[in-house]
């Protein structure tokens, strides 16, 4: 990624940074990226040569939880030193300028970094109709087309940008669907999450600024350094589970305990994401530590895909109307079986007839 | 399809028609079976014999003197696996938490380090058996595509549960989704195949024991 | 909302601290440094505490202010130190547990000695020259 101007390095040591403030900065920037500390020399060293990279954030079918995840994030942090080291040209929600002016600098920052620019997204397409969500009088469908021709990659933050999410849960009324669905001649990384982690998304913003490339990615094009690993299997209460101690209500004894939330429908057994290790507001928790099971909210179609509070190894809807149903069914199929074999029987009875010795004499 | 996706799939319409498949198969067969009947026995009991039925159900349940010698896999086999897959089956928590969503009833589970000794018996006595029966002549010659069927929709289950509670080989959403997708497999095939006998095996039982005691052929 | 579970043994300290030992013998042995990531690891709100408690104070405390203070210190396991980089803001950024002779960010870094004795030069040489 060729962009001008200084280095990163460099940028931090004109701000008097020293090397051990630099060495500082990659040990923290190794733990944001979830990289593990034996990293540290290479983060250094690519950080000697990364310079500072255009971004352009689109925000589509959304509620802005993606945006306010990130700013939340935006204390004077690491994460601010990352996004210090970013140049955000457009973001509608977040930059001063609208209207004219704004789309101005997008067109701007596209022709000027034109092929090397990273493109952020939150938020679905709708191509139900495209007045359902425009920007500036743009559609999104447009916008997006327009924008993702010049970026080197395509970031998709959120469930909604990554999969669909809320606007395309049934029956998808806008005719919602994720970035990867347009899309198909870029790298696009899905970040999802209602919201992402904060520190996830401003780790793959950090590894991108690092080294100028999307990191590796999972069959859902997630970043398998976030999304590697279930959260059940990085969870705390994980020996709980293994040793069969669950939380049979949100208030009971277990509950108390801290056991395991499968039986209250925890979906951490089938959704791959960083809570359980990175947790939230500064590490402070992460839903299960606080007493609820994971709802899923990272995985594909999060939102049709049964109930919250039904453990994994549940039926999502009842059955017992349809099986009843079907039992009523056989037997009265059952029923008619038994008629027509005993009519069956019946006539082989009327239609036996008798046979002597005299008649088989006869027949001779 | 994500693997979420079909897992969704499975707890969801898949169980609703595996289990309507499943009851309607079980009822006609019951309903059919016990309306065909049997011609009215004009003879009379060679020996007063109350309760041979019963007697029976029990004294088939347990091994004829002389099989342990003369077919010591299909013997030790047959246990192994029955009572494998029943400990599984029924004393696994999840199971019971599936049954107690369903109907209400729950009885206490069995530790899992337990149940998964009973699984992998059971896997190991279904794989035995099946070598048996490709190696015997005469029990290759006896089988049919039915039999080997069967062995297959039993031996999936086990399969694909074991790797799901494990977290082997493949992702537990997978190896979830395609435990209760093979079980569903096994539902809708049960009462139309041999595995009818789940069902019917302690009537038949009986009827034998019946009969037979009529006959003069003590149980 | 912070944790809701009160004083349950989760265990996941004790691995933490097998760890730990082992990368002591791998350190006595060939000098080789470990470095582990708090963050990247699984633990309730219990088992930071215990690891911390099992782990002890020891006879070395050290501040490094340089992007926010960073503080180093050596546990009561010679050789095994914990280290807390902070923000300005004093925000927990990271934290490691680093075991080594010393710890890599405590030694004066070899750009930053190479700038001082330029600038020590400098300072002599205008001192010299006023």
């Amino acid at each position: 990624m060729a962009f001008d101007g200084p280095t990163i390095a460099e940028t931090l040591r004109r701000q008097g940074i020293s090397r051990r403030g630099f060495l500082k900065f990659c040990a923290t920037t190794a733990s944001l990226m979830a990289l593990p500390p034996s990293m540290v020399p290479a983060i250094a060293a690519a950080l000697e040569q990364a310079r500072r990279p255009s971004v352009i954030w689109l925000s589509f079918q959304e509620c802005t939880g993606c945006t306010e995840s990130l700013t939340r994030s935006h204390t004077p942090s690491i994460e601010g030193l990352i996004l210090e080291q970013i140049s955000l040209d457009y973001h509608h929600t977040l930059q001063a300028a609208s209207g004219e002016a704004a789309e101005a600098a997008r067109e701007a920052a596209m022709r000027e970094n034109h092929g090397k620019y990273l493109l952020v997204v939150d938020g679905s397409i709708p191509l139900g109709n495209p007045g359902y969500s425009t920007i500036a009088g743009v559609s999104n469908l447009d916008m997006l087309k327009e924008t993702a021709a010049g970026a080197a990659a395509v970031i998709a933050v959120g469930s909604c940008a990554a999969y669909g999410g809320l606007p395309a849960a049934l029956p998808n009324p806008t005719g919602a669907v994720p970035v990867s669905a347009i899309i198909k001649d870029k790298p696009v990384m899905n970040v999802p999450g209602c919201p992402p982690i904060p520190v996830v998304i401003t780790g793959v913003l950090a590894h991108f600024l690092t080294f100028a490339a999307l990191p590796e990615l999972d069959d859902h094009g997630r970043p398998k350094v976030f999304y590697g690993e279930s959260i059940h299997d990085r969870c705390y209460r994980r020996p709980f589970y293994d040793q069969g101690k669950f939380a049979e209500t949100f208030d009971d004894e277990g509950a108390r305990k801290g056991w395991c939330l499968f039986k209250l429908g925890c979906k951490g057994p089938v959704t791959y994401n960083a809570c359980a290790t990175t947790k939230w507001n500064q590490g402070v928790s992460f839903p299960i530590q606080s007493g609820h099971g994971c709802i899923g909210c990272s995985e594909p179609g999060f939102w049709d895909m049964g109930p919250l509070y039904k453990p994994l190894s549940m039926p999502i809807a009842p059955v017992q109307m349809m099986v009843g149903a079907a039992a009523a069914g056989g037997a009265i199929a059952g029923a008619a079986m038994a008629l027509r074999n005993r009519a069956a029987k019946q006539s082989a009875q009327a239609a036996h007839q008798k046979v002597t010795v005299a008649d088989l004499e006869k027949a001779k | 399809m994500s693997n979420l996706e079909l897992l969704t799939w499975a707890r969801g319409p898949g169980l609703s028609i595996a289990l309507a498949v499943c009851a309607f198969g079980i009822l006609l067969r019951l309903f059919e079976i016990f309306s065909l009947g049997r011609k009215a026995d004009l003879s009379k009991a060679r020996e007063h014999s109350p309760g041979s039925g019963w007697r029976t159900i029990v004294s088939r349940s347990l091994p004829p003197p002389g099989l342990m010698k003369r077919a010591p896999v299909t013997y030790i086999g047959g246990y192994v696996f029955h009572l494998g897959f029943a400990i599984t089956l029924f004393f696994f928590v999840p199971h019971i938490e599936l049954v107690r969503g369903l109907t209400g009833l729950s009885w206490p589970g069995l530790p899992t380090q337990v149940v998964d000794i009973a699984a992998v018996a059971a896997i190991l006595a279904l794989i035995a058996v099946l070598a048996s029966r490709l190696s015997n002549p005469v029990k290759r010659l006896l089988s049919g595509v039915q039999d080997y069927l069967a062995w297959l929709l039993t031996f999936l289950p086990l399969l694909t549960g074991y790797l799901a509670f494990h977290h082997l080989l493949i992702d537990y959403t997978l190896a979830l989704a395609l435990h209760i997708l093979s079980v569903e497999l096994l539902l809708v095939a049960l009462p139309f195949t041999k595995l009818f006998h789940t069902v019917s095996v302690f009537i038949s039982r009986w009827y034998n024991g019946d009969i037979f005691g009529r006959k003069g052929v003590a149980s | 909302m912070p944790s809701t579970d009160s004083g349950a043994d989760h265990g996941n300290a004790l691995p933490i601290l097998n760890e730990i030992r082992h990368a002591l013998a791998r350190l006595l042995e060939s000098g080789e440094t470990s470095v582990i990531d708090l963050g990247a690891l699984p633990m309730g709100p219990q088992d930071e505490a215990e690891l911390l408690a099992a782990l002890g104070e020891g006879e070395v405390e050290a501040t490094i202010s340089a992007g926010g203070p960073s503080s180093v210190r050596e546990t009561a396991f010679h050789g095994v130190w914990l280290l807390t980089h902070r923000n300005e803001a004093g925000e927990t950024l990271a934290r490691f547990i680093e075991i080594a002779f010393v710890p890599e960010l405590l030694m004066s870094q070899a750009e930053d000695v190479a700038d001082s004795a330029a600038a020590l030069a400098k300072k002599l040489g205008q001192a010299q020259n006023s």
